[in-house]
């Protein structure tokens, strides 16, 4: 247990009367309640918390914000560790676990940092260049790279916590709770506005909470915050979310956001996690604030090298000083605050570097006063000390701030805090698509013109405004214009007041500050920390001509890490611009896409996994088949009995019993699952016509008819039976799978195309149970329990249907047969459902009347050569490939798909055509998918001619049955083909698709 | 994610809804099918327009009231400028 050795004596908004135990690679530490992660590991004088990227370099904390590059942290352990999290924004409770990441064996000896020592051998572009050649290098380095080069690593167990959704909508939605953020939602709010407030802190305050001695309205800034917060919340319509991250702006105002419900207490806590909210606002305040500029000077990072802002953040709100001796680099005066709040906190700061010649603003004045040394006109020339900073080396600008001269001035230090100005948090307005324009003044991106349809405005330091009377009138505008324009009329109040800041002296821009070396020699001038990249890399990219910002990007992979070049992307820029001697828009700008902060899996999956990630669909005696052993297969979302083992049977056991009972006696089957559309008005025929290959209008009530469905383009849709109910109402039957996207297609043609012709379509696929009898005796046990109709043939043809009673339930059976046997099948409303199939099962009983699943269903059906769409067909068949042509309706003028077939290649007599095939060897099945060839040779590539669509092992012909799909199959009937699979060459013969016709196995 | 103004139930998010294609796609009556060449038969499949700016395209309300309308949406910008139902002509956007 370490004191903590940089914790201030008084100060800030952590609460030392209550110390958090937290651990940091195995070591155990003390912060307090309120402490981030950052500031309770600077507080115990831990500087080195991680190893960079590519080389490995030991890294420490740079920001204190949502824009950290550097400390990316793993936190918890098992299956809630959770890699690349930013230590600033991670919020200490007592228990919490978290270590470094990208070092082994561990963070202070690391064997990777030998990549450090041989960078000049890992230039940017170094992948491309080491690894396009020879063909196979990268399958040998990649392992190695793998491990050397990367971030955290997540669990692979599954994620234990729960997740929420929910949906949010509002007239104004503010994001960020800084000054502007609240004065706008406090306008809108009291006008009466329905107003959403999120801000990604524990707390809001946004800047100033890192304020030393500010006023509002005369009194403390944070009182004013306290008081804001308390009317906020008193207003019925007005939420304000904190820990919450807008991560995303989509279109139509429409915002992400992650709210962090208990990450701060930790895994005990009870309650969903995190809770993704969609938020659908009229206006949108971006309130985002800014980020500031690290400087790029040689070897900036060392640990220890710091923003100016991030270190005042770190002393006022966190009572913690980055270290006992601070070196501050400068090219503007906010640095200076940062000066002052230190010297105000008793923590030694030994000089301020300023980039500027003659530096003579207010608050350097301020600075010079308190006895601090401004050495103006000067830069840091090099860091010394590897895993914290120990010296710098100082020396003045020559006249055009492009090198040194003059003596050396060596400063002990063990912390560099730098400020390079101060760049617009405009990712959100950058992710609405709208452009950013550079500001000269604040040489800074600032927004641009707003997307239509996506109303929003800037308001504060996210448009570039910094001083907080400005900020605070802003946001009142903002929030009080955005309500006005809804009709609220409430009054908002006005704006609170604030004093002015002293004057402020322009910055120096100043994109790399020079050293006594050339760059790229001596010490390191890192832009993008987190992705290792240099400045020397963004030269090397410019002189190998890598001129566009995004192929800098991608070449040099600045900017693409896992922080989105949130400290680094106007920094390159500007060094590619100089490069270029263009403006820095001439160059271009980076575009920010969502998130802004990566957002866990989780949050997105939500309540949405395991049993509710997609319904369940099962027929209405599912439970019968459960309770007699039946084995399931998923058809879609439906549930279907597969097979209904026996006790010792395996599956081609059960099956195979199943196909015999069927074929020699009676078998039944439950088909609830078969798409059904009731289809009614004075043009359902007439529409049948259309969707259909063959004609309907001469079909008489009371009749079935086949048929295909074709898309336009001709090809094979759907299939199934429909029937005349009445002059003008049909029943139509679809396969299990395309029930769905057969009653859309019906609506779209009639909707789109037809619309004033009078037809309706009514799915009714669970309003009928399906209970198909199949086998010679299925007659027999029909009429056990049937009443009303007679069942003889030639009362009740093949292909017609009768309304009755089964069972003394009401019912409708269709004659109609997907096995080639005698066949009925008994349609009864689901509530009766079980009543009847017992009635069935018992009736069938004499008949030793066996219930077949899907599996046998398909080998019934493959004997005879029936096809089901989507297995022999795949979107590429015609009715006529398939063997159809007589359902062609060659009279009817149109239909959907028929001027395609005939188009010359669909009317080629060549085409791929469905046939049977016949392995050699009759005990041989061959596997689904299995390629055909005509001529064999002895390894790949070789013509393929087709491929087996269907394939069984058939009870009834007692041999390997398969279908498959042959280009000009049907004038190859007899001739042997060869399918070369598993090391070994299985010939067939080309055969009719029956495959129970007399002779037909015979033969073979 | 688009906020869509269904014709019939009001404003409801993309999620509720399915893409169809271009709209005004009018299909070639049969006169016009048997005189047709393949070439301008594949044309009437397959070809559809991508422009930069407006484009007249038809959606489903497939997760609400199951009707077919057409929208005119702005490409690049997303924004949907108008609704109109299944029949109505394009909408003149010369102005826009
Ligand atoms: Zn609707």
């Amino acid at each position: 247990m370490s004191a903590q050795k940089n914790r201030l004596a008084t100060g800030g908004r952590i609460d030392r009367s209550r110390p958090v135990r937290f651990t940091f690679d195995g070591k155990a530490y003390y912060g307090y309640q309120g402490d981030s992660l950052a500031s309770a590991l600077l507080a115990n004088g831990v500087t080195l918390v991680g190893r960079s990227f590519k080389y490995h370099r030991p890294r420490g904390i740079v920001s204190a914000g949502a824009e950290e590059p550097n400390a990316l942290i793993e936190v918890g352990t098992g299956n809630r560790r959770e890699p690349n999290t930013r230590a600033p924004q991670i919020e200490l409770y007592d228990g919490l676990t978290t270590a470094s990441q990208n070092r082994w064996p561990s963070l202070d000896f690391d064997l990777g940092a030998v990549n450090s020592c041989l960078s000049r051998f890992f230039p940017s572009g170094f992948y491309y260049k080491t690894f396009k050649w020879p063909k196979d290098g990268w399958l040998f380095y990649e392992k190695f790279i793998r491990r050397m080069a990367g971030l955290g690593t997540g669990s692979t167990e599954a994620d234990p916590d729960r997740y929420d959704k929910v949906y949010g909508h509002c007239d104004v939605m503010v994001v960020g709770g800084g000054p502007a953020g609240i004065a706008a939602a406090l306008a809108a709010g009291r006008a009466g506005a329905r107003v959403v407030l999120v801000d990604e802190q524990s707390e809001l305050g946004g800047s100033l909470l890192s304020e030393r001695d500010r006023s509002i309205d005369g009194k403390p800034a944070m009182d004013w915050v306290a008081a804001a917060e308390a009317e906020l919340a008193a207003m019925p319509e007005v939420k304000v979310l904190t820990r919450t991250t807008a991560f995303a702006y989509l279109d139509a105002n429409m915002l992400s956001c992650v709210e962090r419900i208990t990450d701060h207490i930790g895994p005990n806590a009870s309650g969903p996690r995190q809770r993704l909210w969609r938020i659908r606002a009229r206006e949108v305040i971006l309130a985002t604030g800014s980020i500031e500029r690290p400087l790029v000077y040689s070897d900036n990072d060392r640990p220890g090298c710091m923003l100016a802002s991030a270190g005042r953040t770190y002393v006022n709100r966190y009572g913690t000083a980055p270290g006992q001796r601070v070196v501050i680099l400068t090219n503007n005066d906010t640095a200076y605050q940062t000066a002052l709040d230190f010297a105000a906190a008793g923590v030694s700061v030994a000089a301020v570097v300023d980039l500027r010649a003659n530096p003579q603003g207010a608050l350097v004045q301020a600075t010079r006063d308190k006895g601090i040394e401004v050495i103006a006109n000067s830069a840091i020339t090099h860091v010394k000390g590897a895993k914290q900073v120990k010296e710098v080396d100082v020396m003045s600008l020559s006249a055009d701030g492009k090198s040194v001269t003059g003596g050396v001035r060596h400063i002990y230090c063990d912390t560099v805090l730098s400020s390079g100005g101060w760049q617009p948090t405009v990712h959100l307005h950058s992710q609405t698509r709208a452009k950013v324009v550079w500001n000269e003044e604040l040489h800074a991106f600032v927004p641009g013109p707003v997307m239509p349809g996506q109303n929003n405005v800037s308001v504060g330091a996210a448009k570039g405004v910094f001083g907080l009377a400005d900020c605070l009138a802003e946001g009142h505008e903002a929030g009080a214009e955005a309500a006005r324009r809804f009709g609220f009329t409430n009054a908002a109040g006005s704006a609170a007041g604030a004093e002015a800041e002293p004057a402020a002296e322009p910055l120096r821009p100043m994109w790399i500050v020079p050293s006594d070396k050339p760059v790229g020699q001596g010490g390191k001038h890192f832009v993008d920390y987190q992705n290792d990249v240099t400045a020397a890399d963004v030269m090397l990219a410019h002189r190998e001509g890598y001129l566009s910002v995004e192929h800098l990007k991608r070449y040099t992979t600045m900017g693409m890490a896992t922080d989105q070049g949130k400290t680094s992307n106007v920094n390159a820029l500007a060094i590619m611009a100089g490069l270029r001697g263009m403006n820095i828009p001439e160059v271009g700008t980076t575009t920010f896409r969502p998130p802004y902060t990566p957002v866990t899996f989780g949050v997105f999956a939500g309540p949405d996994k395991g049993d509710f990630l997609d319904p369940i669909r099962k027929t209405p005696i599912h439970q019968w088949h459960a309770d007699h052993g039946a084995a399931f297969e998923c058809v879609g979302q439906w549930h279907r009995a597969w097979y209904y083992p026996k006790a010792g049977e395996s599956m081609h056991d059960a099956v195979n019993r199943e196909v015999k009972a069927t074929r020699d006696s009676v078998g039944i089957v439950d088909a609830s699952t078969l798409g059904k559309i009731d289809i009614q008005g004075p043009d359902a025929a007439w529409f049948l016509n259309m969707v259909y290959t063959n004609a309907w209008t001469k079909l008489e009530p009371g009749k079935c008819r086949y048929g295909f469905m074709c898309g336009e383009d001709g090809m094979v849709f759907d299939d199934g039976v429909t029937s005349r109910i009445a002059e003008n109402h049909f029943h139509m039957t679809t396969t299990t799978g395309g029930a769905a996207r057969v009653l859309s297609w019906l609506e779209e043609w009639h909707q789109c195309e037809w619309p004033d012709r009078k037809v309706y379509f009514t799915s009714v696929t669970e309003q009928w149970a399906v209970f198909a009898l199949n086998g010679p005796n299925s007659r027999k046990v029909l009429e056990k329990v049937v009443s009303g109709i007679d069942l003889s043939e030639e009362a009740f043809p093949f292909m017609s249907w009768r309304d009755c009673e089964v069972a003394g339930v009401k019912a409708r059976i269709f004659r109609i047969s997907f096995t080639g046997a005698l066949s009925f099948e008994v349609n009864v409303p689901p509530s009766y459902a079980l009543h009847v199939w017992r009635a069935l099962m018992s009736a069938g009983e004499e008949f030793n009347i066996t219930p077949y699943g899907t599996e046998a269903l398909h080998v019934l059906r493959a004997e005879k050569g029936f096809v089901i769409v989507g297995q022999e067909t795949d979107g590429t068949m015609t009715p006529q490939d398939l063997g159809f042509e007589w359902i062609i309706g060659k009279a009817k003028p149109d239909f959907i798909g028929r001027r395609s077939h005939l188009r010359s290649d669909t009317a080629r007599p060549d085409r791929k055509h469905l046939v049977g095939l016949l392995t050699e060897n009759p005990q041989e099945v061959l596997p689904e998918g299995a390629q055909i060839v005509e001529h064999v040779k002895d390894k790949p590539p070789m013509t393929m001619i087709g491929h087996v669509t269907s394939s069984y092992w058939s009870p009834n012909a007692n041999r390997s049955i398969a279908m498959a799909v042959i280009k000009n199959g049907r004038n190859r009937m007899g001739q042997t083909v060869y399918l070369p699979y598993d090391g070994k060459v299985v010939a067939a013969r080309i055969a009719k698709t029956d495959f129970l016709q007399d002779g037909a196995a015979a033969n073979a | 994610m688009l906020l869509i103004s269904c014709p019939y139930c009001g404003p409801r998010d993309e999620h509720e809804f399915s893409y169809g294609h271009e709209a005004h796609i009018a299909r070639p009556t049969l006169e016009q099918q048997q005189t047709m060449s393949d070439a301008e038969w594949a044309d009437y499949l397959f070809m559809r327009k991508n422009p930069k700016g407006v484009h007249f395209e038809r959606w489903v309300h497939s997760r609400g009231c199951r009707q077919w309308f057409n929208v005119a949406r702005h490409t690049v910008t997303h924004e949907i400028i108008k609704v109109y139902p299944m029949g109505e002509p394009a909408p003149n956007l010369e102005q826009k």
